[in-house]
């Protein structure tokens, strides 16, 4: 009776284990002239990286994961590693392999490209397009909008505030506050914003939807999904407005997604062709159009309507480098509560 | 008649029953032949991979260091919410698993074959779409009682499955003789059903209680600071692997805890039938008034574990504006699905005959020395299994490293305990004395384990490969590292679409995820009729 199953059974376990080696699978990294680790979405950087391929001119293949994972991966590879070229969401990741040594040094007419504020200080990375941290407001209820993050612990903000505590450029944020003002300063002002209870979103699209509803009056979130959004229903349908902080606030950091070229990698010039491929025109103004993020490469400026020059914005200066120490930052934001 | 009192040896006034509990206690010394050993001790060396990483990587800064990380007193509270959760959830899964299983299985339940496929069906809904799902729909759930709502839905199935393949297995006649000396049916259950399943329950919580330490995804949606989200949080803000290895020692130490344990309640019981004759089908219970009640309950659950994140699903679709998904790309990634997963569940199921077979016929230092192996790395968050078959893939494989074959023996690391649970429980439940008979007219011991043990525990063993199945399907941190170079699956294309919010074009990519687990169910399901 039941034998008739051990034998299906058994055909069922051959013919799963057969099964992959008859069915091809992805591009073949081994024929590719360049492999890269993305830590940035599929969805916002495929189309860019198509143009890529044509322009360094030999086959890439890409692989997609979060950042810091992918920059665990590079670690545990090591000199054996199979990319040529790192696309970190974030100057972290990047800091962190630079400080391990696993980068290789950029020729200077690419670092030249982008503002020393915007690249490694090892000269090893180079930041590809920014983002800004803003204050998205609700209108109706706000009619001076501050100036400070600092003011938002104010008792006139308690409960009026949305945040999203597990985001990374959040976090970012508090590292650079951290840097800029001591260790003291943040916790304080964590402390401060805990106690005028903010609502915390899972992420800054849900922030910014809970400032278009009027959910809280004013949101900590980053300045281009401000953009898409006025972009994909006309401003006249959203409802929020944002604010750029004056003054070198530590509330306006400008964080970034950036490159490096690996060590370990035999793929090393076609990896240099890709980074001044990723700092040309063609690369800063799809980043400008598509991702409404800020171009880093000189000369290249955003078209987006409304968008202040990053060079008019007061914002902090810091080294990004330093952004790697979030660990503090995290057993901070546990003590408040946030996270 | 079966014997499965779980305390009482030999009882010498029980007739040819009292023979099983010796015929456990027999088999205990005995040495498992080197064609069962050979394998189960590959497999089991296969299975501590990720340990003689995490021994390498949590030592490089020298022992002070990682011992300074895990005495750390932030460490010792966040095992306490682990271990904490951990308990609730497994509580709770007891509590649906048990139930569901004797009401599909036992009961005349309306429906009992619908009611059985859409009990699986959880397996296949990763964790973070469970906590998205009810964090959407209750915000207030956020912390310790949404982590453990979403976490014990998506759950509950380790416990049912192998529950219900018990149920099935175990001999009615034992309850019958309770009913006949004049015990009530609830008292039945307690004093007769309980112990039978309760091998099978125990090898179920377990692995419940483990995933739930390896969990990162409802957790984190939830804000519930866990163990595990120290260990990502190790990676992800300070890109330092020694601490997030420090910390993965410590879920081997509780994981290896916890096993031991759960094998010191098996005690000496048989669990076998060990009369003449064969078993009858269990004749189904009649609910009577409780028909309604028993009704709604199953509903309840399935519309919390199904219903809502195939509704939340629909939601997405309808408010989104990015659903610009193309059949032919979803058509693509289910069929890559399939085959990896497919070959991952066939290896993992060869991997895990051999230890599950001693397991259960051989106990004895080897077999516990085997199982604990296997389960060992079950607790350790996927991200950190994913770099430790980095780590030795680019040293010692890197013919396979970044292609399927190095993938799918991820899949097998990853959920050997699964598979091994299964095919354990199912063994357990063959009679010993009919491997006896065999033997004793000449068979090999390999040709015992071919003719007799495997084919009586086929059906758990097919359970078990079907469970494991469904959990490669929805894997997320191994696949992102080990994957081909461009190779996606449904659970990585979900990512993806979820990772710039385009939940809408996310959705087919999770339905799908969902619905294809319903094949191995229902395919289980139509064998047993």
């Amino acid at each position: 009776m039941r034998r008739p199953l051990v034998r299906r059974l058994t055909a069922l376990l051959a013919a799963a284990l057969l099964l992959p080696a008859v069915a091809g699978c992805g591009v073949d990294e081994d024929d590719a002239g360049l492999v890269i680790y993305s830590g940035r979405n599929e969805k916002l950087v495929d189309p860019l990286l198509d143009e890529l391929e044509k322009a360094v001119g030999t086959t890439i293949a890409v692989r997609y994961g979060e950042s810091a994972e992918l920059a665990a991966q590079i670690q545990e590879e090591g000199d054996r590693t199979k990319a040529g070229l790192f696309f970190s969401q974030d100057a972290g990741a990047l800091g962190a392999l630079s400080t391990r040594g696993l980068l290789q040094k950029l020729p200077q007419t690419s670092l030249d490209k982008v503002d020393p504020a915007f690249r490694g200080s090892a000269g090893d990375w180079v930041g590809t397009s920014g983002r800004v941290r803003v204050l998205a407001y609700d209108p109706g209820q706000v009619t001076r909008v501050p100036d400070s993050v600092h003011d938002l612990v104010k008792p006139e903000w308690k409960g009026r505030i949305g945040y999203a505590p597990t985001n990374a450029s959040f976090q970012a944020f508090v590292t650079g506050l951290r840097v800029m003002e001591g260790d003291d300063a943040a916790r304080a002002w964590l402390k401060g914003i805990k106690a005028n209870e903010p609502k915390a979103y899972d992420n800054n699209l849900k922030a910014m939807d809970g400032v278009d509803k009027g959910e809280v009056s004013i949101a900590l979130v980053n300045h281009y999904y401000w953009y898409e959004r006025v972009a994909e229903k006309g401003e006249d349908e959203v409802a929020s407005r944002i604010h750029f902080l004056p003054g070198g606030d530590p509330g306006a950091l400008v964080n970034v997604a950036g490159v490096g070229t690996l060590k370990g990698s035999d793929q090393l010039p076609v990896a240099r062709k890709a980074v001044d491929f990723l700092l040309s025109e063609k690369a800063q103004k799809y980043f400008a159009e598509e991702t409404k993020e800020y171009p880093l490469a000189a000369g290249v400026t955003s078209t987006v309507e409304g968008l202040p020059p990053l060079a008019s914005l007061d914002s902090p200066e810091i080294d990004l480098g330093e952004l790697e120490s979030l660990q503090e930052t995290l057993k901070m934001l546990q003590e408040a509560g946030m996270v | 008649m079966t014997a499965t009192d779980p305390v009482a040896p030999a009882d010498p006034a029980a007739g040819p029953a009292g023979a099983a509990a010796p015929a456990g206690r027999r088999r205990a010394g005995r040495r498992p032949p080197a064609a069962l050993l050979v394998p189960a001790g590959l497999a089991a060396l296969f299975a501590l991979l990720p340990l003689g990483y995490l021994a390498v990587r949590s030592l490089e800064r020298g022992p002070s260091f990682a011992w300074q990380v895990v005495a750390d007193g932030r460490t010792v509270e966040l095992l306490g919410r682990s271990v904490g959760l951990a308990a609730t959830v497994v509580a709770a899964s007891l509590v649906l698993g048990v139930s569901l299983a004797w009401l599909t299985v036992r009961s005349r339940l309306p429906g009992a074959r619908v009611w059985s496929v859409l009990m699986t069906l959880p397996l296949a809904v990763p964790s973070y779409v469970a906590a998205f799902t009810w964090l959407s729909a209750f915000p207030a759930l956020a912390g310790f009682a949404g982590a453990a709502v979403a976490l014990t839905l998506v759950s509950f199935p380790y416990v049912y499955l192998p529950v219900t393949a018990a149920l099935r297995g175990a001999d009615p006649a034992q309850e019958e003789v309770s009913r006949s000396l004049g015990h009530g049916p609830l008292r039945t259950f307690l004093a007769v059903t309980l112990p039978q399943v309760r091998p099978a329950a125990a090898g179920g919580a377990v692995l419940v209680a483990l995933y739930v330490f390896s969990d990162f995804g409802a957790v984190s949606l939830m804000r519930y600071d866990t163990f595990t989200r120290g260990i990502y949080t190790s990676y992800r803000a300070s890109f330092d692997r020694t601490p997030a290895a420090a910390l993965s020692v410590v879920l081997v130490a509780v994981t290896v805890l916890l096993v031991a344990a759960e094998a010191r309640t098996r005690g000496r019981a048989g669990h076998a039938r060990t009369g003449t004759g064969t078993a009858r089908p269990a004749v189904p219970a009649p609910l009577g008034r409780w028909r309604l009640p028993a009704l709604t309950w199953c509903t309840l659950v399935a519309a919390a574990a199904v219903v809502m994140p195939l509704a939340t699903l629909g939601y997405w679709l309808a408010v989104g504006n990015s659903a610009t998904w193309d059949p032919a790309t979803l058509a693509d990634t289910a069929g890559t699905t399939l085959g990896a997963a497919a070959a991952g569940a066939a290896l993992t199921t060869l991997l895990a005959l051999p230890v599950g077979v001693i397991a259960a016929r051989h106990r004895g230092r080897t077999a516990h020395l085997l199982e604990q192996s296997a389960y060992a790395g079950h607790a350790l968050p996927g991200i950190t299994v994913a770099l430790s078959l980095v780590f030795f893939a680019v040293r010692y494989a890197e013919p396979v490293y970044q292609e399927l074959p190095l993938l799918i023996c991820a899949y097998a690391v990853l959920f050997l305990p699964v598979a091994v649970a299964a095919t354990r429980a199912a063994v357990l439940q063959s009679p010993p004395v009919l491997e006896d008979v065999a033997r004793s007219l000449g068979r090999s011991p390999l040709g015992v384990l071919r003719e007799v043990t495997l084919p009586l525990a086929a059906p758990g063993v097919a359970a078990g490969a079907a469970l494991t199945f469904v959990l490669c399907m929805k894997e997320l941190p191994a696949t992102l590292l080990l994957r081909p170079t461009g190779m996606d699956t449904l659970a990585s294309r979900l990512w993806t679409e979820t990772g710039t919010g385009s939940f809408a074009a996310a959705a087919p990519y999770a339905a799908a995820l969902i619905l294809l687990a319903a094949i191995p169910s229902y395919l289980l399901g139509r064998h047993r009729t």
